[in-house]
């Protein structure tokens, strides 16, 4: 098949720095004054985009002094990228505002929808994965880019029902969306974990189904655990526990497949201290050195190779 | 219908349904799965209120404030993505919630959360120097026909009820204690301004509050004094000036005819 050109303006994309490949952490405000005083080694820090569309006050006063010091990923929840309505102007024009303000290294968004009708529903709903949802949602990236001039990495969902109107199964779908638009993407592996237990599919062929070269970011996150209506397991994606077992491993895989890319580990209710999250996050870092060193061999900074 | 309406109208929906053409791969009731996003829709958008609201939450419970803010949510959903803000109404509705008439002061006490709220995320600006404001107000003949702009954090709440002190109350180590001391049935006016990174939440007589309120909507300075005089024969224009130049309130002062502001 041939790859059509990728209508992005891709040059902005490719000469920006990215975030550099290193363990990265969701920012919240009960962190701000401790990242202040203690300047902690962290590879970057991320920021949900809604959050800071306020005027003014403390949310901009600590991210201008921490983004001085940090890479910076901003991570879009409302855009509402796979909804059936138009993608709304005003919040892409807020965007935009806010990436010129802080001029962060990466900007991403969902592959869901979360407003219909003018109202905002404040959750990431699924999509189905058919030709006509597949020309929307390529459509509305198309706009965010061109928009925003610059490549956005799309987030793989977790979900919770399938819908019998799907006609593709939701990589290939992915996998078509970059492919026509030119987007990178964002691996959630925690995403990948909860939805492949929801759908009883294997999570490691998910991954090797995806462009690897478009990864530009991995999620890494914690789930809670349900059942469905037969006593299967239903996993949901909680943001509200550390990141388990099971992810780290397929983590593991994604590193040997795509290679060692930005890692953030996000946390978003029951949120535990500050040096918790950057253990979670340094052990994304050793990881992604044991991939880019096989046969168990120690690879040293930098520095010291000099 | 569009396929994404009906699947928003089930989630807002007050009875568990599912929209159609939803399926599991073990064949299972998909009304279990969808569930899930009708708990993350209406929980998220609860909880959303209960941060702007903690002390209108404890005066009343976790359980019965967030059954009130379920009403809420299931008829007023948010139209805007930025959740900060998320509540024009909900004191409205608190006011008008039977079960909640026992407590006549809990409407007010939400009006004056969602404006700390709004105070916390407001513009910058940064206040007019003292000295400035000083040399302005000698000035006794073109005085009256002054503007004075206030902090764009600043806000005043008048209420028959005594919510600035309930609401210290619950930022007391003794909450019960010092609840115990307020009498609810005081009438009370409230300044919210944020000074530096803190909002900062004060009792002001009603004098000031009419003052403040007349000058925010742009009302001249001697106008805005004339109006609080006539409702409040106590009001002290000289104390509630020191206390707006003492908090940082006064933003710019422009008096017409005049080069400066």
């Amino acid at each position: 098949m041939n790859a059509p050109a990728p209508s992005v303006p891709n040059a902005v994309g490719a000469a920006a720095p990215g975030l550099p490949a290193r363990g990265g952490v969701g920012l919240k405000p009960e962190h701000f004054r401790e990242i202040l005083a203690t300047a902690p080694d962290v590879g970057f820090f991320e920021i949900h985009a809604e959050n800071y569309m306020v005027d003014g006050g403390p949310f901009h006063h600590f991210l201008g002094r921490i983004r001085e010091r940090h890479p910076l990923s901003i991570h879009g929840v409302g855009l509402s990228i796979g909804g059936e309505s138009p993608l709304d102007a005003d919040h892409l024009d807020r965007l935009a505002v806010l990436l010129a303000r802080y001029q962060p290294e990466s900007f991403s968004e969902h592959l869901a929808w979360a407003s219909h009708g003018g109202v905002f529903l404040n959750d990431l709903l699924p999509v189905p994965y058919h030709a006509g949802t597949l020309a929307r949602v390529c459509d509305h990236v198309d706009q965010v880019q061109h928009r925003l001039r610059r490549r956005m990495l799309l987030e793989n969902p977790a979900t919770y029902v399938e819908f019998a109107a799907s006609t593709l199964a939701e990589t290939e779908f992915i996998a078509e969306v970059v492919r026509r638009t030119g987007c990178g993407l964002l691996l959630d592996v925690n995403n990948v974990h909860v939805a492949c237990v929801n759908h009883h599919r294997d999570p490691y062929a998910y991954i090797d189904s995806l462009p690897a070269a478009a990864v530009g970011q991995i999620h890494l996150a914690g789930f809670a655990q349900d059942v469905d209506a037969a006593g299967d397991p239903l996993l949901i994606d909680s943001h509200g526990a550390p990141v388990a077992q099971a992810v780290w491993d397929l983590y593991r895989h994604a590193l040997a497949r795509v290679g060692p890319v930005p890692t953030l580990i996000e946390r978003d209710s029951d949120i535990p201290a500050f040096p918790v999250l950057l253990a979670e996050a340094h052990r994304a870092e050793r990881l992604m050195r044991e991939a880019a060193a096989p046969m168990g061999a120690e690879r040293l900074p930098c520095e010291a190779c000099a | 219908m569009s396929e994404q309406q009906i699947f928003a109208d089930a989630l807002l929906a007050a009875g568990p349904i599912c929209p159609p053409g939803l399926t599991t791969w073990n064949g299972s009731d998909p009304g279990r799965r969808f569930a899930i996003y009708r708990n993350n829709v209406i929980v998220s958008l609860i909880d959303a209120l209960a941060d702007t609201c903690p002390v209108t939450q404890q005066l009343v419970g976790e359980e019965f404030f967030r059954a009130m803010a379920r009403l809420f949510v299931q008829e007023n959903p948010p139209r805007s993505r930025i959740l900060a803000f998320y509540g024009e109404g909900f004191a409205e509705l608190i006011a008008a919630f039977a079960p909640a008439a026992a407590v006549p002061y809990l409407a007010d006490v939400a009006r004056l959360e969602m404006l700390r709220v709004s105070a916390y995320h407001a513009a910058d600006a940064v206040p007019l120097a003292a000295e400035d404001i000083a040399r302005r107000l000698e000035d006794v003949t073109a005085l009256p026909a002054a503007r004075i702009g206030l902090h764009p954090s600043l806000a005043v709440l008048r209420s028959g009820h005594a919510v600035v002190s309930l609401w210290a109350a619950h930022q007391a180590a003794d909450v019960a204690g010092a609840l115990a001391a307020v009498d609810p049935d005081v009438a009370e006016a409230a300044l919210v301004l944020r000074a530096e990174l803190e909002v900062e939440i004060s009792r002001i007589p009603e004098g000031a509050a009419i003052f403040i309120t007349h000058l925010r909507q742009g009302a001249a300075f001697g106008h805005a004094a004339e109006l609080a005089s006539a409702a409040d024969p106590a009001f002290d224009l000289g104390a509630t000036l020191g206390l707006l130049i003492h908090r940082g309130a006064i933003t710019a002062m422009t008096i017409p005819g005049s080069a400066t502001s």
